[in-house]
């Protein structure tokens, strides 16, 4: 009997144009420009949108069998992790506290990475495009609750992981992750891809993720590093977005290309000073380095974006600003920044200290330039003091930069015993920078930065106290009202490691782990 | 340059004079001194007097350096926007002209911080 057999299923390439291209149309009931109402303003020229390559040719339900089969594998460790008190397992207690900068600082970022993306994407026209963003706004969400769910299973245990929603919009040092990523979203869809999808996911993404996975692998934390792994591996789609968008946006007009690099030499520095945190992480909060942060700067930055920008440099595009100052700031930068929570302990979510003598052999080994001359006589200056009771507690608020939102701690270029200092005047009032760099950000844009929510200046105008406080009481004391606001409890998630409830807590469930009941 | 936008953009400044409650913000940084990590911001009223900032606000400020004790505030180098400056310890701020938001740095010759490391 002869049937009238039905054309199988769709070819791959078939399937892919249906799913992706063949879902969006010319609009005639609207306007396109009504539709797609943020498209020309950064004036950025598009004028055939089926140029846009997908290097991965994914569509939606593959993404979600492929995203399913991830989670799945990474549940199951997360859950084995908890149950057999992993968090035992890790080198030592000061470990913790790079985990707590990390959920804290950088977690929420995820989930403003999966607002940004789903906002760029409903306002690019082309649809490859459009589907793109999506999958990467989705992953974004995926990677911000599984560190959500990593989080709460320290925060069983330990101190400090408490409240991060809370903290990330008021904690002094958490406005400069959150600003540099709130400077992104409220840009426009282009400045965003650049921004965030090719300066920070392809530049400088590897600084972030290599040196934390592995220093969570080298710290014995296998839940950190089962989902840092997981994200990764969502990563490398990321990446190739992030350079597809450079490449589609700078063929399809030549007027683009100045736009393009200063948004690239703008991102690159901002991403650049929130990686001061990861410089420190690395050089100071992993009790087992892995490498240094030169080392990882070296090899992730300057090799690996140096090969990048060679390749672009056939659309116009060269190396980003500054790069000198970067050069010479790579001696330097960790240990200033160490210095600074180290002053600040008071009023952070994680404890500081200063490195046994092991490791202050590691640091002057790996920064023969700079560690001794500088950094070390501070350390031990330090130390001494400390022994005799008198562990230094910076009380005085600092100055901050109206641009990364950072303390003014770093120094002039060529100068480490001077603190940079630059300035502008701007309608009446002045504003002040750390570098060349943030100023110059601020100077193409003064009405976005005056509007910046400076922790310091926020204090001082009395608005980081909780309701009812009266500041001018008698006995007011500004620093334990700031730590109710933070939600921060003086003694138990603030000061320094030695002697910090963590501390005690580790040591005394680690031996009950390792040894009987006398 | 201003913002590219989808229609005018103009604020107000988030750290305006009126904002502070009658104080106005100085910036002092002690060059060479990096025990502290950055230099200071603080709120004072514009009728303050320049000595009692030297003499009342410091010390609680520096006073954990071992220099600080040695500072002999009739040789203090200042500065004022990066630029020499001389200050009249009995005036006032409003006195001087220092403005909201001025930053002063001050250098201590012969004091080079903790073993001369500019710490």
């Amino acid at each position: 009997m002869d049937m009238k057999v039905g054309k199988k299923k769709l070819g791959l390439k078939e399937k892919y144009q249906h799913m992706t291209r063949g879902l969006g149309w010319e609009t005639t009931y609207q306007s396109m420009d009504d539709v797609f109402p943020f498209v020309k303003y950064e004036g950025i020229k598009i004028h055939d949108w089926d140029k846009w390559e997908d290097p991965f040719r994914l569509t939606m339900d593959a993404y979600w069998k492929y995203q399913a089969e991830k989670e799945r594998k990474l549940y199951a460790i997360i859950d084995a992790y908890a149950q057999n008190n992993g968090h035992l397992n890790v080198t030592d207690a000061r470990y913790l506290n790079a985990i707590k900068l990390f959920l804290n600082g950088i977690s929420p970022l995820e989930y403003m990475a999966h607002r940004g993306f789903a906002m760029t994407g409903r306002q690019f026209p082309g649809v490859g495009a459009r589907v793109a963003c999506l999958m990467q706004s989705l992953d974004e969400i995926r990677h911000a609750q599984t560190q959500i769910h990593s989080l709460s299973n320290y925060n069983k245990y330990y101190n400090g992981f408490h409240d991060y929603r809370h903290m990330l919009e008021r904690v002094w040092y958490l406005s400069v992750p959150r600003s540099f990523f709130d400077d992104a979203v409220t840009a426009g869809p282009f400045e965003f891809m650049v921004a965030i999808g090719f300066s920070f996911e392809y530049v400088l993404t590897n600084l972030l993720f290599v040196p934390f996975v592995s220093g969570a692998a080298y710290n014995g934390d296998m839940g950190t590093m089962t989902f840092g792994f997981s994200a990764q591996s969502d990563e490398a789609r990321h990446m190739t977005l992030g350079l597809e968008v450079i490449k589609f946006v700078l063929e399809q007009d030549p007027d683009n290309l100045p736009i393009v690099q200063q948004w690239i030499d703008k991102w690159t520095w901002r991403g650049y000073r929130v990686l001061t945190l990861v410089g420190m992480m690395m050089d100071y909060m992993l009790p087992k380095r892995i490498m240094s942060w030169k080392e990882a700067w070296e090899v992730y930055f300057e090799e690996n974006g140096g090969a990048l920008f060679k390749d672009l440099a056939r659309y116009g595009i060269r190396p980003p600003k500054w790069l000198d100052q970067i050069e010479q700031d790579k001696d330097h930068i960790s240990h200033q920044a160490w210095a600074t929570f180290y002053n600040y302990a008071a009023a952070c979510n994680f404890h500081t200290w200063i490195p046994t003598d092991d490791e202050l052999d590691w640091l002057s080994q790996k920064y023969p330039n700079s560690f001794d001359k500088y950094y070390r006589p501070r350390l031990e200056h330090w130390r001494e003091e400390a022994k005799k009771g008198n562990r230094f507690y910076n009380k005085t608020l600092p100055m901050l930069c109206q641009t990364c939102q950072i303390p003014m701690i770093f120094t002039e270029p060529g100068d480490p015993t001077q603190i940079c200092y630059r300035e502008v005047d701007y309608k009446d009032n002045k504003y002040h920078f750390c570098s060349d760099g943030c100023k110059e950000i601020f100077e193409h844009e003064p009405e976005k930065y005056i509007q910046a929510w400076l922790p310091v200046h926020q204090i001082y105008q009395g608005n980081c106290f909780e309701e009812g406080v009266d500041p001018t009481a008698e006995g007011f004391d500004p620093l334990s009202a700031v730590l109710d606001y933070y939600h921060l409890a003086q003694g138990r998630d603030n000061l320094d490691f030695e002697g910090s409830e963590d501390q005690k807590n580790f040591e005394a469930w680690r031996g009950m782990a390792t040894k009987n009941a006398a | 340059m201003g913002v590219a936008a989808i229609k005018e953009y103009s604020f107000e400044s988030a750290d305006r004079l009126e904002n502070f409650h009658g104080n106005q913000l100085l910036y002092i940084g002690w060059d060479q001194h990096l025990l502290f990590c950055a230099p200071f911001c603080l709120p004072f009223p514009p009728s303050m007097r320049f000595g009692d900032i030297i003499d009342k606000v410091l010390p609680g400020v520096f006073g954990y350096h071992p220099d600080f004790a040695k500072v002999d505030w009739s040789k203090v180098e200042w500065l004022k926007s990066s630029q020499p400056w001389q200050p009249d310890f009995n005036k006032t701020l409003a006195e001087l002209g220092l403005k909201h938001k001025d930053v002063l740095r001050f250098r201590t010759p012969g004091l080079t911080g903790i073993k001369g490391s500019a710490s």
